[in-house]
């Protein structure tokens, strides 16, 4: 390795430093202050680092990684993701005395540490390791919240399932390296280009590749798993599944297409395209029916993946920067909704604050995060004046200047089911409380603190996105 | 800049008006009136002779303008232009705003603050929708006016409420979508054939398209601005969302947001596909007519006096489709007085049926009659803007269809003749609005009940006041039509389509 890849690759090995640390220090004091405390601190250190890798790059590190705009990008969306996930997990886990706290923070730095060398991997070791790293760790956090019954039923499903798609995803890049002899995308994309069009081996493996992909990012048909693990996890934990997964597997799976598969195979795109509509279509709908505020958003998040396979269609230089600013939209907004349910969930209750009724009157009680909870959902539905429309709107100018014309369809009826759910949770906040409040919970500074912070993002990112496009412009494209 | 201050200002005061109803309700209603006064007096010095220098050659009828890059990358520019249309329909915007807070003062008691917030803010994107002319930027005031409505309609509205927003909201959102797709279109077509990616509208219009392209994007916008409008057979949200929106509601959906729906006929899809457009023009006539009688005759049967207003509602729009599609001088001068004359009598006859219900309880025309004798004020001003709605000489609606029957004459006889037929029918419902809740005998009532009291102060101004605009608009109209005279040349040169009229239109040619 070169000078320049170290420096370029720092702030990945400062993140295994730092899981390191953090395992010590738990094993000299255990103390949740001092184990959430170091992890904010670290992950604050390693987002910092992000811009100072970026003189270095692009940088190819070993055979397995590429650190280049893309990959420090995307890592900057999961390190932040990740950084608003711990301070939130603070808020959650600081209110409950139940059982050992500190080894959350543990799983959570090695998840984020899976995550963040997703984007930058060029090889199948390296897909396969980081795809594990995350999957394992967050099996341990899903069943973190461990009073509750649900929560290790949850673990249990993810693991199985979760264990399921790996095994796909590794049968299909074994079945590519036994046609092509490599693993290196590039490589893959060479050979294959060279190769016959009709060569059955590699395009079983690519079409398992995608089910293992699609599992991880919950695409119809592969979802079932999603509302279950959304609904028992600890609201904190659903959003790193919700955004931070989500993010990596999109990243890496968005350079393995690019670099190996290129635009050209039509039966190919004629498989995401029916994925991505029944994705857009069935997640809206299910959605519909729900009264559980996280069933509900897990849905809605299959749908948004949805929405997203329409900027991988389009492909070219305007669907990736639509998919790069569409996942920080998706990132901000998820992140805000699900740490709002989280902030106002009493962790030691039987189940957070996930039904539809827990909202009624929440304008009145509690104004600011009601009014930020309406902000999100607003995005999600991707109206203005929020990053999520500004997000569509970027994805379907993608869209029809492909002219996928079926997907971009979908789009728009989609969007057009949506709005009635979201528009629920609105009108139910405003509504006048009638049942007596459970139990109320005390919501600390911080905690608003970071809602502020991820409101003030949405709105102003929404309304004057030139900056974020020209970042993207400069890391993607 | 003062295009800009008149966006913020109504923006800026809705938040503070939220922000001051927690200390006192009667501080947001005087925050919104002085907000709203401030705008309008800034809007009426807009009034005045469109400026000479600066402008692209052939649009000399801008008299303001604003423009900055927003989002470069895209070729999207916040860029705000008002010309003389723009302008008197913000005018009326603003002034109906006014009138909403004022007749709300006793409506809304609950959440104030919110409610003025919203109020603030709905005129704001109508304002918005009027001003800009980057199409992204317009299509971001369109999505933008939808949601304070929707918490109108949805938070301080009547039964079904629920049910009623959310079907305003998807309707307007979905045919929005649509019209986003065909702005998309639109703005690639023209990108292949010059090479630049823009959302200007000044460089889009004259895009060279196959027709069959032009039809389809014609098609989408057409449909977006339709079910605003609304036209047969997207009119079936504006009955549900009338009858369950509160007053103030009421005035703003019909006053406001139903003319940007004209205002997009005119100012989008004609000029960006004139050869479409004329071609269609026979279609969307018909559908206008269609939407004159059906609407009519719905209204005829209604027993909710709300959803009575809100099918004439209908009715006077299928006139403003009619004359948007004939597209002469005359048609087009007629469908802003029609504009102007709608919002104001409709916005009356619905603060009216609002004032009624605050007072006996009900809309239901069943149990009305003979309610001269108790609140005459009420009932008289009810029977004034009954008349004016069906078209009587001397008040504004009459200039406005009178004037589109003139115009699209000229273009269609047999449709022109059957859309007369619609002015009978409005005379029909109209009437038999008076004589159901006003005269008659009085419907059986519970007499230990307390008396109606009449109109209040407030509320006498207001109708006076609106009296008096009707009034004016139908005895010389001539200031409205000097104003948008300039404005509408414009938008007729653009819309001016290339290959000469179809033949069936032959004789529309001045």
């Amino acid at each position: 390795m070169t000078a320049a890849a170290f420096a370029a690759f720092a702030p990945f090995t400062l993140l295994g430093t730092l899981t390191i640390i953090v395992m010590l220090l738990i094993a000299i004091r255990r103390s949740h202050k001092l184990a959430a405390f170091s992890t904010i601190t670290g992950l604050g250190l390693c987002c910092i680092a992000l811009p100072f890798a970026a003189p270095a790059s692009p940088v190819q590190v070993t055979p397995l990684f590429v650190i280049d705009g893309t990959a420090l990008f995307y890592a900057g969306l999961v390190l932040g993701a990740a950084l608003v996930v711990a301070i939130l997990s603070y808020a959650y886990l600081d209110s409950t005395a139940h059982g050992p706290r500190e080894e959350y923070y543990l799983l959570l730095l090695t998840a984020t540490l899976g995550a963040a060398v997703l984007p930058a991997s060029v090889h199948f070791a390296s897909f396969f390791l980081g795809l594990e790293t995350l999957s394992i760790s967050l099996l341990g956090l899903i069943a973190y919240a461990s009073p509750r019954a649900t929560a290790a039923e949850a673990g249990i499903k993810y693991l199985i399932l979760g264990g399921a798609s790996s095994a796909f995803l590794l049968f299909g890049m074994a079945l590519i390296y036994a046609d092509l002899g490599t693993m290196s995308f590039a490589d893959i994309g060479t050979l294959a280009h060279a190769g016959s069009p009709h060569d059955l081996y590699r395009l079983a493996g690519v079409a398992m590749i995608l089910i293992g992909v699609a599992f991880k990012l919950s695409l119809v048909p592969f979802h079932m798993w999603t509302p279950d693990i959304y609904e028992a996890a600890p609201a904190p934990v659903t959003a790193f599944v919700a955004v931070v997964s989500k993010i990596a597997v999109f990243a890496v799976i968005l350079r393995y297409f690019i670099l190996a598969e290129g635009p050209a195979d039509a039966s190919l795109r004629m498989g995401l395209a029916v994925i991505a509509i029944l994705s857009m279509l069935g997640g809206n709908v299910l959605a519909l029916l729900q009264n559980n505020v996280k069933r509900m958003l897990a849905y809605s998040s299959i749908a948004h993946l949805g929405y997203l396979l329409v900027a991988f269609l389009a492909a070219g230089t305007l669907g990736i920067e639509a998919a790069a600013y569409y996942l920080a939209a998706y990132a901000v907004t998820s992140l805000g909704a699900f740490g709002i349910v989280g902030l106002l969930s009493a962790p030691g209750a039987g189940r957070d604050a996930d039904q539809i009724d827990d909202y009624r009157g929440l304008f009145r009680t509690r104004p600011f995060l009601a009014a930020s909870l309406a902000l999100m959902l607003l995005s999600l539905a991707g109206i203005p004046p929020t990053m999520g429309f500004f997000g569509k709107f970027y994805l379907i100018v993608a869209g029809v200047g492909t002219g996928l014309f079926w997907p971009v369809a979908a789009l728009v009826l989609g969007s057009v089911i949506g709005l009635y759910y979201y528009l629920r949770v609105l009108v139910v906040m405003a509504m006048p409380n009638e049942s007596t409040t459970p139990v109320p919970v005390t919501v600390p500074l911080f905690g608003t603190a970071v809602i502020a912070v991820l409101l003030a993002l949405l709105v102003a990112l929404g309304t004057y996105p030139a900056p974020a496009i020209a970042l993207i412009r400069m890391a993607v494209g | 800049m003062t295009l800009v201050w008149l966006l913020l200002i109504p923006g800026i005061g809705g938040a503070v008006a939220w922000m001051a109803g927690g200390r006192h309700p009667n501080l947001p209603r005087r925050i919104a009136l002085a907000v709203l006064a401030i705008d309008f007096i800034i809007a009426l010095s807009l009034i005045g002779p469109a400026m000479s220098s600066a402008i692209p050659a052939g649009h000399a009828a801008w008299i303001a303008s604003f423009e900055r890059p927003w989002i470069p990358q895209l070729g999207i520019s916040f860029e705000l232009y008002l010309d003389g249309l723009s302008l008197v329909l913000i005018l009326l915007t603003i002034a109906l705003g006014f009138i909403s807070v004022v007749i709300s003062w006793t409506e809304i008691t609950d959440r104030v603050g919110l409610f003025h917030a919203n109020l603030l803010w709905s005129v704001t994107g109508v304002i918005g929708v009027f001003l800009a002319l980057d199409l992204f930027l317009f299509f971001f005031f369109w999505e933008l006016m939808l949601v304070p409505m929707y918490f109108l309609i949805a938070l301080w509205g009547h039964e079904h409420r629920f049910y009623a927003a959310i079907k305003f909201f998807i309707f307007t959102q979905g045919s929005g979508l649509l019209m986003l797709v065909a702005i998309l279109v639109l703005v690639f077509v023209h990108q292949q054939t010059t090479g630049h990616f823009t959302f200007d509208y000044l460089a889009l219009l004259g895009t060279k398209m196959n027709p069959t392209m032009a039809f389809w994007l014609m098609l989408g916008f057409f449909i977006a601005f339709a079910v605003k409008l609304p036209a047969v057979p997207f009119h079936t949200w504006l009955p549900d969302a009338h009858t369950a929106a509160p007053t103030a509601g009421s005035v703003l959906l019909a006053g406001i947001l139903l003319k940007t729906g004209a205002y997009g006929l005119i100012r989008f899809v004609v000029p960006l596909f004139p050869d479409a457009a004329h071609a269609f023009a026979p279609y969307a006539m018909t559908l206008g007519v269609i939407g004159i009688l059906y609407a009519a005759l719905l209204a005829y049967g209604q027993n909710d006096m709300k959803r009575l207003v809100a099918y004439s509602s209908v009715s006077h729009m299928g006139f403003v489709l009619l004359g948007v599609f004939a597209w002469n001088t005359l048609a087009l001068q007629g469908v802003v007085i029609q504009m102007l004359a709608h919002g104001v009598s409709t916005g009356a006859l619905f603060i009216l049926v609002g004032a009624l219900q605050e007072r006996i309880h009900t809309r239901d025309m069943r149990q009305m009659g003979g309610l001269w004798g108790s609140i005459p004020h009420l009932s008289a001003f009810g029977m004034v803007f009954a008349i004016a709605s069906l078209g009587l000489p001397g008040l504004g609606n009459f200039i406005g269809e009178f004037l589109i029957l003139l115009g699209s004459f000229q273009v269609g006889v047999p449709l022109t003749v059957i859309a007369a037929i619609g002015l009978v029918a409005g005379a029909a419902y109209a009437l038999l609005l008076v004589q159901r809740a006003f005269h008659g005998n009085a419907a059986p009532h519970d007499e230990t009940a307390a008396k109606p009291c009449d109109l209040t102060a407030p509320h006498l101004l207001v109708m006076a006041g609106l009296f008096l605009a009707l009034l004016g608009l139908g005895l010389y109209p001539q200031p409205v039509f000097d104003q948008v005279a300039a404005g509408l040349a414009v938008v007729q040169h653009d819309g001016t389509p290339s290959t000469g009229p179809t033949t069936q239109f032959a004789e529309a040619t001045p």
